[in-house]
């Protein structure tokens, strides 16, 4: 559980955090979303007591981090950014150092456990300099959740990965998050709606919305939207759809393969009826339809509308 | 403290650092050996100690220049920050896997005085006296070394700022004689230290009014008591730099005197930059 109030950091006279305050319940994987420079990295070093905030309290499973670090960290994992790792040692002896230094040095398979979890144990006695971007970035994970914490903090965990990487990592990140409390930071909104049951969206160092990924859209969605396509002319579409009931909106194309778009605007609970209705309209025409589905804003629209659309 | 300890030890003992550590003092240690106790026949182990003290002046930035500063620059600072420890922890962890990489040289040098008793008669107190001294200068220097390398990023600009701080350390007591004993010139060179110090508290603190406050009152302060008995600053800068300086302390040692005051006053030259590393590196926790 973390709890934040009123985090403001300042850096000279930029305001990087600004008053921002959330909770954040157990169990959860929750997304911290925003555009590079939204505050992300700044709030999580803060949250895991790497970086001092300017005012406001945090809270590590009821412990405040800034009146007691030891105590507080000892709940923590923490992925930075750019995974602290010693290049010059090998991933076991990297990761023994740091059980040792979270006091877990002496439990016995602690070590194999995290190897076996992150699936580093084949590459456990090269040095860490020779290994490729993903195990690299499996080590830092390892060394998160070694010692075994609640809370495991995660800044853009699968950024310069490739695809097969991001699936494995994503796939891991889900495991650990079925009994921890996980955040994870992007600036991707895909990831994030694939892995979280939460959203976190910053931007310019304010909250602007704290939701899961499905309210999310709902919440955002104002109107809601038929889009069809049939083998026909646009003007022959517009006839067909001019005089349907509940409609607050037609627009008519041509889509690249000389067939005929529309898009019919409505009110949100008129959506199913006002399928049947084109579905019968188009029966009595005897013209079939090639696709008839509700559009919806995406979270790709939220994330623009929310964040200013301009740094996305 | 223990894991930053054991980590530092075994990382200086994979690379090559512990190595060209103890190589290089033992190397020069037996060829002064060779020279003054063998061909020259003289039984007095201690000045084979004072002559490769000017060592420390290349080997304290090597041993020292990547501590701090490599952790910083490769982002690993950030895992520090992150565990469970304090930077007391860290700092005090990686200080003494200096000081053990250090012990090892200090304790095989050690054996050559019971070598040469083998041949004649050998002063062992005094020899001994020397070695303790020998060590706590280089346990002082190490101290300083780690404090430079944590304001920095770059282990070639720490290398290159505790070679010249080593440097001036070494040839404190010949600069300091060359100051006029001459009142006046003792308040100009203490009014030159105190704009240093100034300068210095500026860019730390990045507070102009408090740190052009501080340096005005300590100039007034000299002023004053310039004015009021001039007699005092007379010799004074050459007599407390030659106090400051910690390679004439331990001469004194060479000279077959176990002096207790240097002991102590290395200790607090330790402690007191031990307590500015840590401080060097909680600062970067706010302002960064």
């Amino acid at each position: 559980m973390i709890e934040v109030s009123h985090l403001t950091k300042r850096y000279g006279s930029h305001l990087a955090l600004d008053d921002l305050s959330f909770t954040i319940p157990e169990g959860q994987i929750y997304g911290l979303l925003g555009p590079n420079g939204a505050g992300k990295s700044t709030t999580m070093n803060i949250l895991t007591g790497c970086l001092a905030a300017t005012s406001g309290q945090v809270r590590i499973d009821g412990v405040d981090i800034f009146e007691d670090p030891m105590a507080a960290k000892k709940h923590l994992g923490y992925l930075p950014e750019l995974p602290p790792l010693y290049m010059d040692r090998t991933p076991e002896e990297y990761l023994r150092f740091v059980a040792r230094a979270k006091g877990v040095g002496d439990v016995p398979g602690e070590l194999e456990r995290v190897m076996a979890l992150t699936q580093i144990t084949d590459v456990k006695d090269r040095l860490i300099r020779n290994l490729s971007k993903g195990y690299r970035q499996r080590v830092g994970i390892a060394q998160a959740i070694l010692g075994d914490p609640d809370i495991i903090i995660l800044d853009e965990p699968t950024v310069g990965l490739d695809p097969r990487q991001i699936t494995e990592i994503r796939e891991l990140i889900q495991k650990l998050g079925e009994n921890k409390t996980v955040i994870l930071s992007s600036h991707i909104l895909s990831e994030v709606q694939a892995v979280c049951d939460s959203i976190l969206i910053l931007s310019r160092g304010k909250l602007v919305a704290c939701d899961t990924p499905d309210n999310l859209e709902r919440l955002l969605t104002g109107g809601t939207a038929l889009e069809l396509e049939a083998d026909t002319q646009p003007e022959r579409l517009e006839k067909i759809l001019g005089n349907l009931p509940g409609v607050t909106g037609l627009t008519v194309g041509e889509t690249a393969d000389k067939h005929a778009w529309a898009r019919l605007e409505t009110g949100k609970e008129n959506l199913e009826n006002l399928s049947k209705a084109v579905f019968f309209r188009f029966c009595d025409e005897k013209l079939p339809l090639l696709r008839l589905t509700p559009a919806k804003a995406s979270l790709e629209d939220i994330f623009l509308e929310l964040t200013g659309g301009k740094e996305a | 403290m223990g894991s930053v300890y054991r980590h530092e030890l075994s990382s200086a003992f994979t690379g090559l650092t512990a190595y060209v550590f103890s190589a290089f003092l033992l190397l020069f240690g037996g060829i002064y050996t060779m020279a003054y106790n063998i061909s020259m026949r003289l039984a007095n182990f201690e000045l084979v100690l004072q002559s490769i003290s000017f060592l420390f002046i290349i080997i304290i930035p090597v041993v020292t220049m990547r501590t701090l500063a490599e952790e910083r620059h490769q982002k690993t600072e950030q895992l520090l920050y992150a565990l469970p420890l304090t930077m007391t922890q860290v700092v005090v962890g990686k200080y003494l896997a200096l000081v053990t990489q250090f012990l090892l040289p200090v304790a095989i040098l050690g054996l050559y005085p019971l070598a040469l008793k083998l041949f004649g008669q050998v002063p062992m107190e005094a020899a001994y006296a020397a070695l303790t001294g020998f060590f706590f200068l280089g346990a002082a220097l190490l101290a300083i070394g780690l404090f430079i390398s944590s304001v920095t990023e770059s282990q070639s600009v720490a290398a290159g700022l505790c070679f010249v701080v080593m440097l001036l350390n070494y040839f404190l007591e010949s600069l300091a004689e060359l100051v006029p004993g001459t009142a006046a010139a003792s308040l100009a060179a203490f009014g030159a230290i105190v704009i240093l110090v100034g300068f210095g508290i500026y860019s730390m603190t990045k507070n102009a009014v408090f740190s052009a406050v501080l340096t005005m009152l300590a100039l007034a302060g000299n002023l004053l008591v310039y004015a009021w008995r001039a007699s005092v600053f007379e010799g004074l800068f050459a007599s407390v730099i030659r106090e400051l300086s910690l390679f004439s302390r331990f001469y004194t040692f060479v000279t077959g005197v176990f002096d207790w005051t240097a002991v102590v006053y290395d200790l607090t030259v330790i402690a007191l930059f031990l307590v500015l590393t840590v401080e060097a590196m909680e600062k970067r926790r706010w302002s960064e």
